[in-house]
């Protein structure tokens, strides 16, 4: 990989992300964590009449490059429906964040992933589903 | 390797190993991670092949020359390793995986036959995931009791808290020699005699010492011992359990099949004698000689030498760290009282961060809990970067680090 990835918009995010936070009224609070590393990341949700996203907020301690991701990824998701999410691909939050999925070692690119991991979790656990392998697989860069 | 001088002449021993021919993006590797595995040198690899090359054959059962050498072979491993630690004899020796499993063994075969309800094991808080998940697996199992020993904020054990062992219904005190985090050498032999004037057994996590320092178990005077052979420069795939004859001799099998028996009825089994009462099945007979290549290797240089290179190398990695601002050292920050692993935080750069940037730059340090979550609760971190030195290290590569963390402060803009 390259220290290129450490751009300003990620170093930014990372410092002062956005939407952090909590959100006692949520529907949807969800926790994860990467047992590699230990970075963990807790996400609320807060849905409309329509089952749409009308507020997000996380906490969480990880690297510059998965705060900066959980931060661009609530910034994306705001007004989306639940099944928006669940099929939401992780190349729109890679590319957000300006990362190559070959410029970063696949270890790094769980960190980018870990945000869009927990977010999934969450939608489909309060759809009463669960992920598929294949969809973990995705998410943890194992496809 | 040239043994007139006192000091080691690194570079020389680093022709010994040849992983470091080897150039990453045409830069060097700079290899600050001997805390998780070490490298190998040429002799361990070599001892390896020439056994699958000239008497691969099973050991302890065959009649024919080749299954002779290779027993021989195995066998003298053993008597090497036993030398090297100085236990009263190679039987007290039990290969293993590595030193989790040495210390599941433990658990499973002593522990579940002798520690219940309200009976106690000791633990601190330092010690290593595979010190602590197996008594919380007894803890469930046999509904005993788990106590710690507290870390102070200079990442060394609270010794006013020893008397914690010191209770008649204690039946273990288990304890890291070197911490693998912060790299505090503890005071084993006295907590190891506290435990005993309440008849509790000792056991006593080597995987951070016995590469790095003198090992005496007989000093020490513990009961068990463990540690790993890929951390000693010896092969993954093989640890060593030493433990004392007459606990040995009490103690159930851990894994029942081949070659742990002396005879078999349909409905019966006789155990074999120690130490292959504890060897079911066909052990790793090649990681084993080759860890006995390690311990020649290792003596031909001195442990005592090695001790001496890994304080003179410390001791200016955390003068050099110093002039880094910025930097935070968790631990004792005194090379005489830890072995040769510092753990440290630079400035808001998330370790995994700063691992990646000095990854580029060909050096490699670990990033993360170090398989020490209660340890980093307790330093109140979630992760820390962690550097650690062996025998191919010296201060030139503690150059490179501190190199690298300035290039890592100016991509992170501080």
């Amino acid at each position: 990989m390259s220290s290129e990835i450490y751009r300003d918009k990620i170093l930014e995010s990372y410092r002062h992300p956005k939407n952090y936070g909590s959100i006692d009224d949520a529907q949807i609070k969800v926790k994860e964590s990467n047992p590699l590393c230990g970075d963990d990341m807790e996400m609320h949700l807060k849905l409309d009449a329509d089952n749409k996203v009308s507020d997000i907020k996380f906490t969480g301690r990880g690297c510059a490059i998965s705060i900066a991701s959980a931060s661009m990824l609530t910034e994306l998701v705001k007004g989306r429906s639940l099944e928006e999410l669940r099929s939401m691909d992780k190349q729109e939050l890679l590319q957000k964040l300006g990362i190559d999925s070959l410029q970063l070692n696949p270890v790094r690119i769980k960190c980018a992933l870990l945000s869009l991991k927990t977010l999934k979790v969450g939608v489909v656990s309060h759809l009463g589903q669960q992920l598929s392998a294949e969809e973990v697989n995705v998410l943890e860069n194992e496809e | 390797m040239d043994l007139t001088h006192n000091t080691l002449d690194v570079e020389q021993i680093k022709l010994d190993f040849p992983i470091f021919s080897r150039s990453i993006l045409g830069k060097p590797i700079t290899y600050l991670d001997s805390a998780a595995t070490t490298q190998k040198p040429k002799t361990v690899i070599d001892a390896v092949n020439y056994f699958y090359e000239n008497f691969n054959a099973n050991v302890h059962r065959g009649i024919y020359k080749i299954s002779q050498e290779a027993t021989e072979a195995f066998e003298s491993a053993r008597s090497k390793i036993a030398k090297f630690i100085n236990a009263e004899s190679s039987s007290e020796i039990v290969f293993t995986k590595n030193a989790t499993e040495s210390i599941n063994l433990v658990t499973y075969s002593w522990g579940r036959k002798n520690v219940f309800e309200q009976d106690r094991v000791v633990l601190t808080e330092l010690e290593h995931h595979s010190n602590l998940v197996p008594w919380q697996f007894l803890s469930k199992e046999n509904k005993c009791e788990l106590d710690f020993i507290p870390v102070n904020k200079d990442g060394k054990l609270s010794e006013v808290h020893f008397d914690n062992i010191a209770k008649k219904n204690t039946k273990l005190l288990g304890v890291t020699q070197v911490s693998n985090v912060l790299g505090t050498i503890n005071p084993v032999k006295e907590m190891v005699k506290i435990a005993h004037e309440c008849d509790a057994v000792s056991l006593v996590d080597a995987a951070q010492s016995v590469p790095h320092m003198p090992v005496d178990v007989q000093d020490i005077g513990c009961d068990f011992l463990v540690f790993s052979g890929h951390k000693t420069l010896g092969p993954m795939g093989v640890g060593v359990l030493y433990g004392k004859k007459e606990l040995l001799e009490k103690m159930d099998p851990f894994i029942y099949g081949g070659d742990m028996i002396k005879s078999v009825s349909k409905t019966e089994s006789k155990w074999n004698d120690v130490p292959w009462k504890f060897e079911g099945g066909t052990s790793s007979v090649a990681d084993a000689i080759g860890l006995g290549a390690a311990i020649d290797y290792l003596n031909k240089i001195g442990l005592d030498r090695i001790r001496a290179h890994e304080i003179e190398v410390t001791d200016y990695a955390l003068k050099e760290l110093k002039d880094v601002e910025g930097v935070d050292v968790y631990g004792p920050k005194d090379p005489n009282e830890m072995g040769g692993v510092i753990s440290f935080n630079l400035a808001d750069i998330h370790p995994h961060d700063l691992a990646s940037i000095l990854d580029e730059e060909g050096i490699a340090i670990r990033a993360g809990h170090h398989c020490a979550m209660p340890l980093m609760e307790k330093l109140d971190v979630s992760a820390t970067a962690r550097v650690s030195f062996y025998i191919y290290n010296s201060k030139s590569d503690v150059d490179l680090l501190i190199k690298g963390l300035r290039k890592a402060k100016q991509v992170f803009k501080l």
